[in-house]
């Protein structure tokens, strides 16, 4: 298989700096999802499970068409559905395909603990390496968007790889192919954000939907995976798309000056003990005096 | 529980000393519980804490054995420190003896030991190391267990997650530090405390030199029993 493409940017939990750190692509790698368009048809989620090889498993209803509440480590693509009360109280039925957002600055990865178990490709793929993944899931708590998934049976954690394996091979992600209404598109990051805005414009200026906008959001460096929507003052109605998402402020204090201030800590105390044992040493017995009798 | 007693008179050959039986066979096995499950937990969670230190997973079996365990062995050091607990609280209450005793614990750093007020069978600084690792441990299991299950904490409560983190951090960090003191007093600073804690025992100058009331207690034969 080809890795041309896959080359990598960014490791979790690595020592050191990766091969590849800082590098840019002429292009990075974009999924456009134009809810606007978005019939709700569910053919990228099956396009995703023939793909990546997993069979359908059973779906929760919740008094909506969504196939169940949540991304699963076995189903890392589901269409959001919300009904949505317009300003003139009429109802519409928001859909947006939620998958992982491949943060240019992912959560996940920051947090992640095991050497090479999250990369970032040159091209803005983050991806999952099963092989070298702990299943600790602080992933979970890295991620803004919800996404990483935990398989209970092999003990790894799973989702969205934008088909990085279709993707290297120079063809486009399989819930792409699958689109019956070219809501979805592929291809370079830059080309994606023209076309979303030509879109995002043609909303504004054809179809009364003064709102409407791009989701690429800056809070995470911009993702690989970006909306174009009705009202993008208001990404939470869609099935609650983080408005300002970012790295948990916790996570970046953990991982960056909490592990230097604990580490000099522990070293200090270590240092510590050292020096108090050069200068006054081990603690003398006293014998006791004879006067005092002392001996049983 | 404090079955403290003299074990022998010590007039055998190159002994001027009796013995005193300071740590019962339950308290040793609960210690060195503790501390093998403690240290386990060190390893691992140190080798999840930083990538400069993730090479220690691979001694004890690599990351997702270590992370496999990690709980496991926490769950055992919480129990060790309960069972702990259970036999040493009595001991463990801060009494006026260690009030005047922290007033000068600076001499006792010191070595300058000559006029420091007696104390009961533990001296201030073991008992706030057993309240730091009591309480340090009611902690790490707590937001042990958001971690452990942290997908199981919903999205709207995301705020636990958080907060799991952070205080299994500090927690960990605050025990580790009671830790490397508690290692270096009881094996290279205060010699005479590692035998105790293998085999029981400290001669009557020891526990009359460090631990003089409890001392005076077991010679006098007023041992609390309980």
């Amino acid at each position: 298989m080809s890795q041309a493409t896959l080359a990598i940017r960014k490791i979790s939990g690595h020592a050191g700096p990766a091969p590849g750190e800082g590098v840019e692509r002429d292009y990075q790698v974009c999924k456009l999802v134009d809810t606007t368009t978005c019939i709700g048809c569910k053919a990228c989620e099956v396009a995703c499970l023939e793909w990546n090889g997993y069979t359908f498993t059973d779906t929760v209803f919740d008094n909506s068409y969504q196939t169940m509440p949540q991304t699963a480590w076995n189903y890392w693509n589901l269409i959001k559905f919300n009904e949505h009360e317009r300003e003139d109280s009429t109802v519409t039925l928001l859909m947006r395909k939620d998958q992982c957002m491949h943060c240019a600055d992912p959560g996940c990865l920051a947090a992640c603990p095991a050497d090479g178990a999250i990369v970032q490709y040159t091209n803005g793929i983050v991806d999952f390496q099963q092989e070298n993944c702990i299943g600790c899931g602080y992933c979970v708590s890295g991620c803004p968007f919800d996404i990483p998934k935990f398989n209970p049976a092999t003990k790894k954690m799973f989702k969205c790889t934008l088909c990085s394996d279709r993707v290297s091979e120079g063809l486009e992600p399989a819930c792409i192919k699958s689109c019956p209404t070219g809501c979805l598109h592929f291809g370079s990051k830059d080309d994606m954000k023209d076309l979303a805005e030509t879109r995002a414009d043609q909303l504004r200026e054809n179809f009364g939907f003064e709102k409407a906008g791009v989701y690429d959001p800056a809070g995470v460096g911009g993702t690989g995976v970006i909306y174009v929507l009705h009202d993008a003052t208001n990404p939470e109605a869609y099935g609650g798309l983080p408005k300002d998402p970012h790295i948990p402020w916790v996570v970046r204090f953990w991982k960056g000056p909490a592990k230097w201030i604990g580490n000099l800590a522990m070293l200090g105390g270590i240092l510590g003990v050292t020096l108090h044992y050069l200068r006054y040493g081990p603690k003398e017995v006293h014998p006791p005096k004879n006067e005092n009798g002392g001996q049983p | 529980m404090s079955t403290a007693q003299v074990v022998s008179s010590g007039r055998t050959a190159g002994e001027t000393d009796g013995r005193i039986c300071r740590y019962t066979l339950g308290e040793r096995v609960h210690h060195w519980l503790g501390a093998f499950t403690y240290v386990y937990c060190l390893i691992t969670g140190l080798a999840f804490w930083s990538p400069y230190m993730f090479w220690l997973a691979v001694l004890v079996g690599g990351g997702p054995t270590a992370r496999f365990w990690h709980p496991w062995f926490g769950l055992a050091f919480a129990f060790s420190m309960f069972w702990m607990f259970k036999m040493w609280h009595r001991d463990m209450r801060t009494t006026d003896a260690d009030r005047r005793w922290s007033k000068v614990m600076k001499q006792y750093i010191e070595n300058d030991d000559q006029n420091l007020p007696p104390v009961g069978r533990f001296n201030y600084g073991q008992k706030l190391f057993f309240w730091l690792m009591f309480y340090g441990v009611i902690l790490l299991v707590i937001s042990g267990l958001g971690l452990w299950f942290v997908e199981s904490i919903p999205w709207s409560l995301r705020w636990l997650r958080y907060t799991a983190v952070t205080v299994h951090v500090v927690a960990a960090l605050a025990t580790i530090g009671g830790f490397i003191i508690h290692v270096y007093m009881g094996t290279a600073m205060v010699r005479g405390g590692f035998t105790s804690i293998i085999r029981g025992e400290v001669t009557t100058t020891w526990a009359r030199t460090h631990h003089r009331l409890w001392y005076e207690q077991i010679m006098s034969g007023t041992s609390r029993k309980q």
